[in-house]
């Protein structure tokens, strides 16, 4: 079972996974993932496989139930084969300086962000895992983390006669728009060049402008005050 | 009119015959044919076909679609598949057919992979002529980037590390040969790419294994030499940038993507990937590790290399440098040159001279790269330590993916631009294995993404590395685009990210045409028959051309 599901690894999943499963080209480390780790025989990483994440590059893999449980006997093999958990243990993440920390807070965060308001108790809630608290800061859903923000990407689409239609933004290319207004129904426009203007609202804007801005020192310092905030 | 019926039948012969490369056609500029991975040895991906061209290229309609089915049960009405491989039993799971390579095309057919599956299909409607499937045993099954052809011969490498000699006339197989350790993991995607009777392969590795080129007698498949990207006795003069020997024999240094050829130097010039433990600046990584993450010039006839030059010395982050370099002519400070160009996946540009190997032109083409501190005065950029993995995280541009990565890159004579796919792209990378001996390979790190904050079509002067033009893909995220097609009817042809074939004006980016076809899995292609020029697409499991009447 494990050699074969070892084969089917290796031709289906290796390459972004890994040949160890702790992570390859692209897709995360599975021996470490919450679902791998509850799971016993395929049962909850078989609708994984089948459906596929497709917003996370994830694609689905046309698979039986007993093949998938012959991929779950070859990820499972690496604990009981003596891999040692204690080694990918990462140490403490936490580094920073917490007063340089909080003030960088009041001048780049603090015009958005309260952390008596949307971040009251961040810190409790990722007292587990600092890392993930980072990593939502640094892009907010953008890391596969815990929490992940729910922001919207919204459009405007001002027609030629000069009227404009707001929504949220659903995709674009540059041939066409597509947004869903309140009641989510989607309307689509045809794009010809700058007809009609499109203009893309990002919640996330700020966010990717710091990206340039900020050292990792700055980054190591923020995190050591989120964590604080109770 | 005696002598027209007679011409007239004559093409009509030669139309419904499948016949054997001309080896000639191998160096000549890129034309009617697509006869090896980048149409022809220089890797421009320039096509002197001129019938689609920006006067008409608004009337392009569809020439034909043919979807394919890989596995051991070959398609819906097709031949029957021909089964070969060394495993008992098939661990290919059906249904996951993606087209990620170059497809050739002579005299009319067209021959086309995917992991484990080769096909024949006539150019004309896309009817498959035969299937051949490899029973694998295993390994790495990310793509396979297309066939190498040597007169009725035609060459496939598999994952699990064996060259296959086909009958292109029939996909039965004449011999296969294994050309790496399955069990080091080794897995093999390449083109194989003939230059005279040397069928050139190289491989990719899992683990920590030595990075080689090989070359292979084309009738008997007998090694004709091996040439290693990394030191494998402490007399190698390479091992003066390494700290061990150890280490070096297992630095890494794949050869996964082909190169570009110049006949007049008998020099075939490849990149190689990155060195191993990839994410780990280990004692025995000490110095500038090479050749990897290089272009390397090796003579095809001896297997000996003749210069490199390494585009990221010491990588810490995965950025192989097998990114499809291109050779051009071309003036330079006033004097003509011959050179190679090449965009790296570290976010780097680079003019060289091809014959010397001597340093030209470094650029930075993605704004964001942030993990040097500089060039040294060989126009290498500087690795920045800090922004290696590091425990509390660093925030590094671009990801591990790349500001660019294998989708072939393109050149255009008329317009003296560079064309490549590009990304501006952040991912935090954690340290997680503190101990060097630790990690193996890709180990020892874990990268979590950030995002990319644009992605582009970028238009790069070789003569001085700065941006003519870039296209931005619209919307709030980005991926890396496809690979690209420049031809002499002044059209630039790839795929967006949103599943679009665009054609553009290569001079400023403008666009001409376009077609949604939901998915773009590879580089467009060109070719010309019956008096009609087709561009050729691949969209995952389909085919699709596109034509005028």
């Amino acid at each position: 079972m494990v050699e074969r599901g070892r084969a089917l690894y290796g031709v289906n999943c290796q390459f972004c996974h890994g040949s160890d499963a702790r992570g390859g080209e692209g897709g995360p480390n599975l021996i470490r993932a919450e679902i791998v780790l509850k799971d016993q025989n395929g049962e909850l990483i078989a609708p994984v496989v089948q459906n596929g994440r497709i917003d996370q590059g994830m694609p689905k893999f046309p698979m039986t139930n007993a093949q998938v449980a012959d991929i779950a006997a070859f990820i499972h093999s690496f604990r009981v084969a003596g891999y040692d958990n204690s080694r990918m243990k990462p140490p403490t993440i936490l580094v920073g300086d917490r007063a340089a920390g909080e003030a960088y807070f009041k001048t780049k965060c603090a015009s958005c962000h309260s952390v008596t308001g949307d971040l009251k108790g961040i810190g409790a809630r990722f007292a587990e895992n600092p890392r993930a608290l980072q990593q939502n800061f640094v892009m907010p859903g953008g890391g596969r983390g815990q929490g992940g923000a729910n922001l919207q990407t919204t459009v405007t689409v001002t027609l030629g006669s000069g009227q404009k239609v707001e929504g949220r933004l659903v995709r674009v290319d540059d041939f066409l728009v597509t947004l869903a207004d309140s009641d989510g129904t989607q309307h689509t426009f045809r794009r010809d060049g700058d007809k009609p203007h499109v203009e893309i609202h990002d919640p996330l804007q700020p966010h990717k402008d710091l990206l340039g801005v900020y050292s990792d020192k700055d980054i190591h310092n923020l995190t050591a005050y989120l964590v604080t905030v109770k | 009119m005696k002598n027209i019926l007679a011409s007239l039948f004559l093409i009509g012969a030669t139309a419904i015959a499948q016949g054997p490369l001309d080896p000639a056609l191998l160096l000549k500029p890129l034309g009617d044919s697509w006869p090896t991975y980048s149409g022809d040895y220089t890797g421009r991906r320039y096509s002197s076909l001129t019938q689609i061209n920006q006067s008409n290229v608004k009337d392009l309609t569809l020439g034909w679609v043919s979807r394919l089915t890989s596995g051991p049960g070959g398609g819906r009405g097709g031949p029957p598949t021909i089964v070969g491989g060394v495993a008992t039993e098939s661990s290919d799971s059906g249904g996951g057919t993606n087209i990620r390579a170059s497809i050739l095309e002579v005299n009319g057919i067209l021959y086309l992979s995917t992991p484990d599956n080769a096909w024949a299909m006539d150019a004309r409607d896309g009817h498959p002529l035969w299937h051949y499937f490899w029973r694998t045993r295993g390994g790495t099954h990310i793509g396979n980037r297309g066939l190498g052809m040597w007169g009725n011969w035609l060459y496939m490498e598999t994952p699990d590390d064996y060259l296959i000699c086909l009958d292109a006339r029939t996909g039965k197989e004449r011999w296969h040969k294994e050309i790496a350790d399955f069990n080091l993991q080794y897995f093999s995607t390449m083109a194989p790419i003939v230059v005279g009777n040397h069928i050139l392969v190289g491989t990719g590795d899992d683990l920590d294994e030595p990075g080689f080129l090989q070359s292979f007698d084309p009738e008997t498949g007998d090694v004709q030499w091996k040439f290693y990207s990394v030191p494998l006795t402490k007399n190698d003069p390479a091992m003066a940038t390494w700290g061990d020997l150890d280490t070096a024999k297992h630095g890494g240094g794949n050869i996964w993507i082909p190169g570009s050829y110049d006949p007049e130097t008998h020099l075939y010039i490849v990149g190689t990937g990155n060195p191993s433990p990839a994410y780990m600046d280990s004692p025995g990584r000490k110095g500038d590790n090479l050749y990897t993450c290089s272009l390397v010039a090796i003579n095809v006839d001896t297997g000996k290399i003749a210069w490199n030059y390494q585009t990221s010395p010491h990588d810490t982050h995965d950025w192989d440098s097998t990114e499809t370099p291109i050779l051009i002519d071309g003036m330079f400070n006033g004097k003509p040159r011959k050179m190679v160009l090449h965009a790296s996946r570290n976010g780097y540009y680079f003019t060289l001279d091809r014959v010397t190997g001597e340093h030209l032109v470094t650029s930075k083409y993605s704004d964001t790269v942030n993990w040097a501190k500089g060039l040294n005065k060989d126009g290498q950029p500087m690795r920045d330590p800090e922004k290696d993995s590091t425990v509390p995280g660093a925030l590094v541009s671009p990801n591990n993916g790349g500001a660019t990565n294998w989708p072939p890159p393109a050149y255009s004579p008329e317009t003296g631009l560079f064309y490549v796919p590009t990304n501006d792209s952040y991912a935090m990378y954690y340290l997680t294995e503190t101990d060097p001996r630790g990690a193996m390979g890709l180990g020892g790190k874990d990268e979590l993404g950030v995002g990319s904050v644009g992605a582009y079509l970028t238009a790069i002067d070789y003569k001085t590395g700065k941006i003519a033009w870039r296209h931005r893909y619209p919307g709030t995220g980005g991926n890396l685009g496809n690979g690209i097609l420049t031809t002499a009817g002044k059209l630039l042809f790839a795929g967006d990210l949103s599943g679009n074939l665009v054609a553009y004006d290569p001079a400023n980016g403008k666009i001409l045409w376009h077609t949604r076809l939901g998915n773009v899995s590879n580089a467009p292609e060109t070719y010309m028959l019956d008096g009609h020029q087709y561009i050729l697409i691949a969209a995952g499991d389909t085919l699709y051309t596109f034509t005028l009447y």
